[in-house]
């Protein structure tokens, strides 16, 4: 009962928190920038003002355009519910494992790039195979970079990767997992489609990753796919966060408002000094995001080899 | 508290860090800032040791290595680097980055295979750290013999001659002070002469690209 409880708190604050989470990081670049900025909670306004207009599918078009935002909001919900973020007993525990998760992180993708190709158009397939090149390395490097955390706990569960780290907490100062947490926030800045990768807020049609395969959506689908690329920004933002800086994690019922607050101050930080960063980058060429990705890789592959003889 | 190991450990994951960030980084001024904290790492891994044995001498030592490479060698790389606005940037690497890094990677394997019959000699958490020492001695080699620019290799063969200190460190447990104060000075005069031969290098030729030098004049 009480994981039920859990997994249905994380996922509300998941869905609430999203868009405040993105519009933060927007007021924190607008501030930087010499704007005032549009406030932490125009996200929302524009989730708002999209799902009450009607969604346009272009002619042609298949169910797989259709579907798409459902499958990535799905997929992403279901991740919410899964990984530890507020307790490390989440009501699909048996399932928090990383296979499972970065599989149903990338069917979301996967899903998305399908619907870029359905539509036909030539900034649509672009996106779709940029998208995928990007995927086929940020894949890997997750799952390399969490055995590195795995082979010290012996277990590729995520909750009880935490879990080890709550009870020992030294071991994030280790050079297995230092080397780790570097991996995981660059796949997490190249999955998310931000700067130096992708720049979220431009439709350049030159340099678009993410947005090139979202172009033909309208209303209230555009409106369920940013709310899911948001989600999906605090989703790896968190697990990160829950890997690395495990504290406050509840492990009862009672702890789970401390939990709550945890949660948010340290993904709100993470996310802050992830967009004053933004600030000071220009976006990669996009021939050179394959050599940031293999670096991140490289990254990753130390982390395990270090957690395995260091260990 | 950390412990020692840890902190010993700790202090080896930065300095494998940052030989992989100078042979990643692009820009010149960023790998000579790499090299400052790989400087401070190494000089950290000594004096973790010589804490844990309380051995003042190897303390001296840790502080004098901290100095002379964080402190004294990048400094003198900066200044070769300031009369050369134009040639900030590694803008056409032998092997390319990405690749380069994927060697890296390899060159970290082989580094944890090669010492494995070191390591067993005598198993303590000390010589656990020395395949990470051989891999940037690896690493160092690696960038010395794939960068282009004379300051690049330079950063290179820093990254070696680190490499180099920290196995006798960790092998050796400590080498004797006459012969690390050799060592450095040695390691000093190198980079004052290349230093100077790229100035030289870059008044006559007018780059340091060395793959232009093709023809010998006199």
């Amino acid at each position: 009962m009480t994981a039920v409880i859990a997994s249905f708190a994380q996922v509300t604050m998941v869905v609430l928190g999203a868009p405040l989470l993105v519009g933060v990081m927007r007021q924190v670049r607008a501030r930087m920038e010499g704007r005032v900025g549009a406030g932490v909670w125009q996200p929302w306004r524009d989730l708002r003002k999209l799902f009450r207009r009607q969604p346009i599918t272009p002619v042609g078009t298949t169910w797989a355009f259709r579907t798409a935002p459902l499958v990535l909001v799905g997929t992403t919900l279901v991740v919410a519910a899964t990984i530890p973020l507020l307790t490390t007993t989440t009501a699909l525990d048996r399932a928090a494992d990383l296979f499972a998760v970065v599989g149903l992180l990338s069917v979301g993708t996967v899903v998305l790039a399908l619907a870029a190709l359905d539509t036909g158009t030539a900034f649509g397939g672009m996106g779709a195979s940029r998208e995928m090149t990007v995927l086929a390395l940020v894949e890997p490097t997750i799952l390399v970079a969490v055995f590195a955390l795995s082979a010290r706990v012996g277990s590729t569960n995520l909750g009880q990767l935490v879990d080890a780290t709550l009870h020992n907490p030294l071991q994030v100062m280790s050079p297995a997992s230092l080397l780790a947490a570097a991996a995981l926030l660059v796949v997490t800045i190249a999955e998310t489609g931000r700067l130096p990768v992708d720049n979220p807020s431009t439709h350049l049609e030159l340099t678009m990753l993410h947005e090139a395969m979202v172009l033909e959506y309208s209303g209230a689908d555009l409106g369920l796919i940013e709310l899911a690329a948001s989600m999906r920004l605090t989703l790896l933002l968190g697990l990160v966060a829950s890997l690395f800086t495990p504290w406050g994690i509840a492990t009862s019922l009672a702890g789970l408002p401390l939990a709550l607050l945890a949660f948010a101050a340290k993904v709100t930080v993470l996310a802050m000094v992830l967009a004053a960063a933004e600030v000071l980058l220009a976006k990669l060429r996009l021939f050179r995001v394959p050599e940031l990705l293999a670096g991140s890789l490289v990254l990753a592959l130390l982390a395990a080899t270090t957690s395995f003889f260091l260990a | 508290m950390i412990d020692h190991i840890q902190a010993l450990h700790l202090a080896a994951g930065v300095f494998l860090l940052t030989a992989v960030g100078a042979l990643w980084r692009r820009q010149l001024p960023a790998k000579v800032r790499l090299l400052v904290v790989q400087g401070v790492a190494l000089a950290a891994m000594i004096g973790i040791i010589g804490a844990q044995r309380a051995d003042l001498e190897l303390l001296a030592v840790a502080l004098g290595l901290g100095v002379l490479r964080a402190g004294v060698m990048p400094a003198l790389i900066r200044r070769a680097l300031v009369p050369l606005p134009q040639e900030q940037r590694e803008t056409r690497p032998v092997v390319d980055v990405a690749t380069s890094l994927l060697a890296a990677a390899l060159l970290t394997l082989l580094a944890y295979a090669v010492t494995r019959p070191l390591v067993a000699l005598d198993p303590t958490p000390i010589t656990a750290v020395l395949p990470v020492a051989v891999a940037v001695v690896l690493i160092g080699f690696f960038t010395l013999t794939t960068r282009r620019r004379a300051l690049s290799q330079m950063v290179g063969f820093l990254l070696l001659d680190n490499g180099i200190t920290a196995t006798a460190f960790l092998a050796a447990g400590g080498i004797p002070l006459v012969v690390e104060v050799g060592v450095s000075f040695d390691v000093l005069l190198i980079v004052l002469v290349l230093q100077m031969l790229t100035r030289r290098l870059r008044a006559t030729v007018g780059t340091t690209d060395l793959n232009e030098l093709r023809e010998l004049r006199d």
